[in-house]
């Protein structure tokens, strides 16, 4: 446990744990979520796990926005940008993402106009500076990022930039939680809560897990002693037989979430009837897109697509793994094909993914001891 | 992606006001408020960015807190060149 002295509060931290084995009855497995990938990497990252009794079991949830991408999705996106003049546009945790034909960064080194963007504003900036091109931009994310796009095109609206369109791939958090309570494969205990997406959404949308499915939650923060915090929170709700919505991320999380962003998403988005998940499949009203009233920013609208559905490679198991049926060293692929170097899948490419998480942190871990036992 | 980065409104723009410069860790650039139009933050004031746009007022003690939380999961250079990067600086 040499990582505990580096956190910033020791003491609490070995206190919080303790608190943790005090709660856990030993009779007892407990499954709890955490949805956001953030979580997934800061697990990992502060060997989380290794504070925890074994009876606590962290399932890796499916807010990992790059990763619940389905490959066909990324195909389309690239298919709009082998027309002639238009820049593709993305963040950089798009740009390792395999398509069927490769990823967006293999497309440029075959000739495509592929650039990273750090912010949809500075893609609109990019079509205000070439006006001779169009620019796409490959918008992904869940709620903590689809206000920034929609405001994007608010702007480009208003400054009537028609070189400029979105492909939204925009997710919704709520519904993809409904879909694995609702999974029969499926067994949670209950939920550690996204921390930046509520910034947006507030703690109202999840009252329905607690309510109706009798599950608590706690919305957490991302240091260790958050994450630990969060763990005793519904520990002590499930202890005392309750289901409620706590906020652990209250310095950050007001319960009622930014209106200013809600206002800005409800202005341009409208729930897509239903969309194809990796890994959970077709979800109803999972996904945001683009109202009518900003069609001539909507690249799905003013682009042919393709559309077309592309299974993932067979042996690559990214959607067991998703839905925390298994864990990221269970799939064939890991460590072997798959690596962070040359991923087959997602989850291996995003730091928030939970293989290369998994890959990171515990693998090369295991790896490293291994090799040090080798040689003593 | 779904980490965001503390910074400091250092300077707000009267004929831009959905513009302010940040400081993160001595870098500055232009980051967009409209998503606090709720409420305004001032000079002086630390907020969360998230892909370019200030997303929620914070105190001091938790920027502090979550710069050093990006550190310990390695992302802060990662952080850093993602605000290098905005306003396409780079390209
Ligand atoms: S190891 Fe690779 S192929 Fe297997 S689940 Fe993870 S990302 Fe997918």
């Amino acid at each position: 446990m040499k990582f505990v002295d580096e956190f910033r509060e020791p003491e609490v931290i070995t206190r919080t744990a303790a608190e943790i084995r005090r709660l856990a009855d030993a009779n007892r497995h407990y499954r709890i979520m955490e949805v956001c990938g953030g979580h997934t990497h800061a697990i990992y990252r502060f060997g989380l796990k290794d504070l925890l009794p074994s009876n606590i079991e962290l399932i890796h949830g499916p807010g990992c926005p790059v990763c619940v991408l389905p490959m066909g999705r990324i195909d389309d996106g690239l298919s709009i940008a082998q027309q002639p003049d238009v820049i593709f546009a993305a963040f950089g945790d798009m740009m390792r993402v395999p398509g069927t034909r490769g990823s967006p960064l293999e497309h440029k080194a075959r000739g495509m106009d592929v650039r990273i963007v750090y912010s949809p504003s500075d893609a609109l900036k990019l079509a205000q500076t070439n006006p001779d091109k169009h620019v796409m931009f490959f918008a992904i994310g869940f709620e903590t990022t689809a206000p920034s796009t929609a405001l994007t095109l608010v702007r480009a609206k208003n400054q009537g930039v028609h070189n400029f369109s979105v492909f939204c791939n925009h997710v919704t958090i709520i519904p993809a939680i409904r879909a694995i309570l609702d999974s029969p494969d499926m067994r949670i205990d209950a939920f550690i809560g996204p921390g930046h997406v509520s910034t947006v959404i507030g703690c109202r949308p999840y009252e329905w897990i607690a309510k109706d499915e009798d599950k608590p939650v706690a919305v957490s923060g991302f240091e260790p002693l958050d994450i630990l915090q969060s763990i005793v929170m519904v520990l002590r709700q499930l202890k005392a037989d309750e289901a409620k919505i706590e906020n652990q991320y209250k310095r950050v999380v007001p319960w009622e979430g930014n209106r200013a962003a809600l206002r800005a998403m409800a202005e341009v988005f409208e729930l897509r009837p239903y969309f194809e998940w990796r890994g959970l499949g077709f979800i109803s009203q999972s996904a945001l897109r683009i109202r009518d009233s900003y069609a001539g920013w909507d690249a799905e609208q003013r682009f042919h697509v393709p559309g077309v559905r592309v299974t993932d490679p067979k042996a690559a198991q990214c959607g067991e793994v998703l839905k925390g049926v298994l864990k990221p060293h269970q799939c064939k692929l890991f460590g072997k094909e798959c690596t962070p170097e040359h991923p087959i899948g997602a989850l291996m490419v995003s730091s928030e993914g939970s293989c290369a998480a998994y890959f990171n942190y515990e693998h090369r871990k295991t790896a490293m001891v291994t090799s040090i036992e080798s040689v003593a | 992606m779904c980490l965001a980065i503390p910074g400091k409104i250092v300077q707000l723009f009267p004929d831009q006001p959905q513009t302010a410069m940040v400081d993160v860790v001595g870098v500055r650039r232009k980051v967009d408020l409209g998503l606090l139009q709720d409420q305004p933050p001032v000079a002086g004031d630390w907020v969360l960015i998230h892909v370019g746009f200030a997303m929620s007022k914070i105190s001091e003690q938790d920027a502090n807190d979550q710069m050093r939380t990006l550190r310990m999961l390695g992302e802060a250079e990662a952080a850093m060149q993602e605000v290098q990067g905005y306003g396409l600086e780079q390209s």
